[in-house]
C-alpha cells in the first residue's frame, strides 16, 4: 500500500511575534516582490498553499500600538488575487473575518478568487467577538462568544447556497442576517473555495469536523497530535463524511542545519531574535498584567506578584492560565536553571522549533508524525520574509520525496485536487418531498 | 493631449454583444485570460487607465433586461480582476469601482491600497453608490435610500477611505533594532472619523502605498457633485454633445473651486460610447436598438479621433473615457486604428509613472504629518 502522503502549507511570516525582523536577511512584510519570491518558493516546493493570515486592528499593549512586533500587512483577497497573476498551481488560502463581513460579499470575493485562479481558493474562516476591533467598523462587531459559531455556520451556509445556486434565486432568513437575490457567478471551478478551521474549543471541533475541508492546530508532541486527529477524525461520521475529507495540519517551525548541533544553535539563535530586551518585558507584562518597563530585562523576575484582573493587550489572543500560577512556575524555572535572567527566562519558555536537525533529520521526524497519524501534513510558519522557506524547499523537500511521502509533481490544477478532495455539491439542499 | 480611458465590462457597453459569433460566450468572463487580454490591450493602446465597472447585482440578474441572458452575465469582483492583472500588465492605470453603500469603507481602504502596492501605483477608484432595491436586498441591512442620502453617506465613507490611507506616515516603519521598536507609533494614526452615518476609528492595517492616494474617480451624476467638489482627481460625465460637456465641465470646475481646491488639479472625461469600423452602424443594427447613454460615435476611426480633438481644443473636456460597445473587438480597434491616429495629432498623453504622475498630480503630503507641522 502506498505510504500515507504529506501535505504542506506556507504561512507568510508578516505580522507575526515569531517574524524576525531584525535580521539583516529580513525583507519588507509588505512590498508585493516578498509575496511574490514567497509563493514562487512554496509552488516550487510543490505545496499544497500558500496562507495568509488577518488582522484588522493594529494590536495594543499598555492602551498604545504594539511597536515591538512586525505591523502593516495588506489586503488579504486582494493580494491573493495578485499572487494568482505569478503562479500557476499553489493554493491561495487567507483568514476573513465573519464577523466584521457580510455573507453576499464575502461569497462574491472568494468566488472570484476562485475562478481567476483556476481553482486554488481557500477561506479560513475566523469568526471574532471583538468589540476593540469593531471600532473600525461601521456596523460595530461585538459578537456574544457563544455566538460565535452561530454566525459561522449561518455564513457559511448562506456562503455555501450562493456558491453552488448556480444564479437561481437564493433567500436567506437567520438570526445573525437575512438577505434575498440572485448571486453574479456560476460555481467556481472547485465548486466552491476550499475551507479551513483552525477553533481548539470543543465547539470549534465540531464545527471543524462538520465543514472543514483542512484544519490548522496547534503543533504538540506525537502523543498529543494523535489524541487531537483521533478526536477531530472521530467526530466526522457523524456528518457523513469520511477521515480523508479533512486534512489536519498543525502550525509548525523548524530550524536547520548541516549536523545537529548546527541546527541546535540556529534554533536557539532565531529564538534570542525573536525575543528582544523589550519584547522580553512586554511577554512578561501580559503575564503581569502590570508596567514593568522599569525591571532590567537581563535581570531577575519582578518581586511583585501579577495583578491577576489586569488586561494589558488587545487585539491578540490572551493567555488564559492563571497569571500568579505562571508567575510562580516561571520563577522556580529561572531558579531551577540556575538564576535565568528575564530575557534568558522568557526565550526559554517560548516554544522550541517543532522540528530541528539535518535536513535528513526534520525530513524524518515530519514523516514519523503525519505516519503515526498525529496529523496529515503541516502548515510552516517560517521565521524570515521573503526567504524563510528557501532552505527547506532546497533541502527538506528532496528527502521528502526520497521517503516517498511527498509529491513529485502537482497532479491536478485544483487545491481539491492537492488535497484530494471531491467536488462539493449542495447535497441536502433538496426541497422537501410532499404529498 | 488628451486623457484616455476605456471602460470595460463584460462583453461590452450594449446588452446584446455577447451574442456576437465572435465573442466566445459568457463563459470567458470568467476567465483570467480575457481581463488579462483586455489590459494588454489597452496598455498597447496607449490608455492611462482602464475603468472596470462593478455592481453587486449583476446587469440583467435581476430584472430580465433586452438582449442579455436570463441570468445576466456573470461578473467578477473588479478589485480582484484589477489585482489579478495588475502584476501581468505593466504600464496602465486600474480602476475598479467599489461602491460605499453596503461596504466597508475600513476594507475598502486597504483593498484600494493594496491593488495600489501590487501595481507599484498605478491604482485608483471608481466610487459609486448602490441605488437599486435588488442591491439592499442582497445586503438586508438597510432598505434603498434616496440619492442624496447615498452619496451623503458616500463622501462619509472616501472621507475615511482617504484618512485610512494617511494613517501611516510614509516613514512609520523604523526597525530600529537599538530600542527593539519595528515601527514609531508616533506616526500611526487615529482617524477617530465619526459621522452622520458611521465611525471609524482608525488606523488602517496596511502602510501608506506608493501613490499615498490612488486616483479617486466619480462619476458626475444626480447629487454627487459635493463629493466630486471634495474628492474627485477625475469626473466622468455623461451627456449627449460637446456643449452639454462644456457646461457641465464648467459647473464642475466652479464647484471644485468653490471647495477650495485647484480646478486644473481635476480632469473632466467625457464617456463616448464607441462601435468603431467602415460597416460600423450595420454591426449596431445586428446587435439591436440602445439609446446612447452618452455621446455616441458608430463610424470611423478618423470620425472618432476628430471628434476627441475637437472636444479637448475646445475645452469642452479634459479627455474621454470610451466605451466599447462590444468587447474585446471594441478595444482592439481602438488599439489598431484610433490610439495610432491620436499620437499622430499630438493627442496621446505623454506621460507615465504612477497613474498620478500621468495625472500631472503629485504625491500628496500626509495630513497627519502636514499637520503636525503646522502645530509646531
Amino acid at each position: 500500500m502506498a505510504k500515507k502522503q504529506i501535505h504542506l502549507a506556507a504561512h507568510f511570516p508578516g505580522v507575526n511575534n515569531t517574524t524576525v525582523w531584525s535580521d539583516p536577511q529580513a525583507g519588507s512584510q509588505t512590498d508585493f516582490s516578498s509575496f511574490v519570491h514567497f509563493a514562487q518558493t512554496a509552488e516550487r516546493g510543490l505545496f499544497d498553499f500558500l496562507f495568509l493570515a488577518e488582522g484588522l486592528r493594529l494590536r495594543e499593549h499598555q492602551g498604545r500600538i504594539h511597536d515591538l512586533d512586525v505591523v502593516g500587512r495588506p489586503d488579504t483577497l486582494t493580494v491573493l488575487n495578485a499572487i494568482a497573476a505569478v503562479t500557476t498551481r499553489l493554493g491561495l488560502g487567507g483568514t476573513i473575518n465573519t464577523t466584521f463581513n457580510e455573507p453576499y460579499e464575502l461569497a462574491r470575493q472568494f468566488a472570484s478568487l476562485d475562478h481567476l485562479s483556476g481553482g486554488r481558493a481557500a477561506w479560513n474562516l475566523v469568526t471574532s467577538s471583538d468589540a476593540f476591533t469593531g471600532e473600525n467598523f461601521r456596523r460595530g462587531g461585538f459578537l456574544a462568544p457563544e455566538q460565535r459559531y452561530d454566525r459561522a455556520q449561518e455564513i457559511l451556509d448562506a456562503a455555501r447556497r450562493l456558491w453552488l445556486s448556480d444564479r437561481s434565486p437564493v433567500e436567506h432568513r437567520g438570526e445573525q442576517f437575512s438577505f434575498s437575490g440572485r448571486f453574479t457567478l456560476p460555481p467556481t471551478p472547485q465548486g466552491h473555495p476550499v475551507l479551513i478551521q483552525s477553533g481548539d474549543s470543543d465547539a470549534g471541533r465540531e464545527f471543524g469536523a462538520k465543514t472543514a475541508d483542512a484544519i490548522f492546530s496547534r503543533h504538540g508532541s506525537l502523543e498529543a497530535g494523535q489524541a487531537f486527529y483521533a478526536d477531530l477524525k472521530g467526530r466526522m461520521p457523524r456528518y457523513g463524511r469520511r477521515p480523508s475529507d479533512i486534512s489536519i495540519l498543525p502550525a509548525t517551525t523548524f530550524a536547520l542545519g548541516d549536523s545537529e548541533a548546527e541546527a541546535q544553535e540556529n534554533g536557539h539563535r532565531i529564538r534570542t531574535a525573536q525575543v528582544s530586551p523589550q519584547t522580553a518585558i512586554a511577554f512578561l507584562e501580559q503575564v503581569w498584567g502590570r508596567d514593568l518597563s522599569g525591571y532590567d530585562p537581563d535581570g531577575p523576575l519582578p518581586d511583585v506578584d501579577p495583578d491577576p484582573g489586569a488586561e494589558i493587550t488587545r487585539g491578540r489572543v490572551r493567555h488564559e492560565k492563571d497569571p500568579v500560577a505562571v508567575a510562580n512556575s516561571w520563577r522556580e524555572l529561572a531558579e531551577a536553571k540556575g538564576g535565568l535572567s528575564i530575557r534568558e527566562l522568557i526565550i526559554e519558555t517560548t516554544a522550541r522549533q517543532s522540528f530541528v536537525g539535518t535536513p535528513r533529520q526534520v525530513a524524518r521526524q515530519m514523516d514519523d508524525y503525519v505516519q503515526g497519524d498525529a496529523s496529515d501534513g503541516f502548515i510552516l510558519v517560517p521565521h524570515l520574509v521573503p526567504g524563510g522557506l528557501d532552505e527547506f524547499v532546497e533541502k527538506v523537500i528532496p528527502e521528502l520525496q526520497d521517503l516517498g511521502s511527498y509529491r513529485t509533481s502537482y497532479t491536478g490544477p485544483t487545491l481539491r485536487d492537492h488535497l484530494g478532495l471531491a467536488r462539493p455539491e449542495l447535497a441536502r439542499e433538496a426541497p422537501p418531498v410532499t404529498g | 493631449m488628451a486623457y484616455l480611458a476605456v471602460e470595460v465590462s463584460g462583453a461590452g457597453r450594449h446588452p446584446g454583444a455577447w451574442r456576437r459569433s465572435d465573442f466566445p460566450g459568457p463563459d470567458v468572463l470568467l476567465t483570467p485570460g480575457y481581463h488579462t487580454g483586455l489590459a494588454q490591450t489597452a496598455a498597447r493602446a496607449g490608455v492611462d487607465f482602464l475603468a472596470l465597472s462593478d455592481t453587486f447585482a449583476a446587469p440583467g440578474a435581476v430584472l430580465p433586461t433586452p438582449g442579455l441572458p436570463t441570468l445576466g452575465l456573470p461578473t467578477l469582483d473588479a478589485v480582484a480582476i484589477a489585482a489579478r492583472v495588475a502584476p501581468v500588465v505593466p504600464e496602465i492605470g486600474l480602476v475598479p469601482t467599489v461602491t460605499v453603500t453596503h461596504t466597508e469603507p475600513f476594507h475598502v481602504s486597504k483593498a484600494i491600497a493594496t491593488l495600489d502596492l501590487v501595481s507599484s501605483g498605478r491604482a485608483g477608484w471608481e466610487v459609486a453608490v448602490s441605488r437599486t432595491a435588488a442591491e439592499a436586498e442582497l445586503f438586508g441591512r438597510k432598505p434603498a435610500a434616496p440619492t442624496a442620502d447615498l452619496w451623503r453617506e458616500a463622501a462619509e465613507a472616501v472621507e475615511v477611505v482617504v484618512g485610512l490611507w494617511d494613517s501611516w506616515e510614509d516613514d512609520a516603519v523604523i526597525r530600529d533594532a537599538a530600542t527593539g521598536r519595528f515601527v514609531d507609533r508616533e506616526k500611526l494614526h487615529y482617524i477617530d472619523f465619526t459621522g452622520e452615518f458611521f465611525s471609524v476609528k482608525g488606523p488602517s492595517i496596511t502602510p501608506r502605498s506608493p501613490q499615498a492616494h490612488p486616483l479617486v474617480v466619480i462619476r458626475e451624476e444626480p447629487d454627487s457633485l459635493p463629493v466630486i467638489a471634495e474628492w474627485a482627481d477625475v469626473v466622468r460625465i455623461a451627456v449627449p454633445d460637446l456643449a452639454a460637456a462644456h457646461n457641465a465641465r464648467a459647473w464642475i470646475r466652479a464647484a471644485v473651486d468653490a471647495a477650495g481646491r485647484d480646478p486644473d488639479a481635476v480632469a473632466v472625461l467625457l464617456d463616448v460610447e464607441t462601435l468603431i469600423g467602415a460597416d460600423a452602424a450595420h454591426r449596431l443594427d445586428d446587435l439591436g436598438p440602445l439609446d446612447p447613454s452618452s455621446v455616441r460615435v458608430v463610424d470611423t476611426a478618423d470620425v472618432l479621433v476628430d471628434l476627441v480633438e475637437t472636444a479637448v481644443r475646445d475645452g469642452a473636456v479634459d479627455g474621454v473615457t470610451l466605451v466599447p460597445l462590444a468587447l474585446p473587438s471594441g478595444l482592439t480597434v481602438i488599439a489598431d486604428e484610433v490610439t495610432p491616429r491620436l499620437a499622430a495629432r499630438g493627442l496621446l498623453n505623454p506621460r507615465r509613472g504612477t497613474l498620478r504622475d500621468r495625472f500631472g498630480l503629485t504625491r500628496p503630503a500626509n495630513f497627519f504629518s502636514a499637520t503636525t507641522i503646522d502645530g509646531v
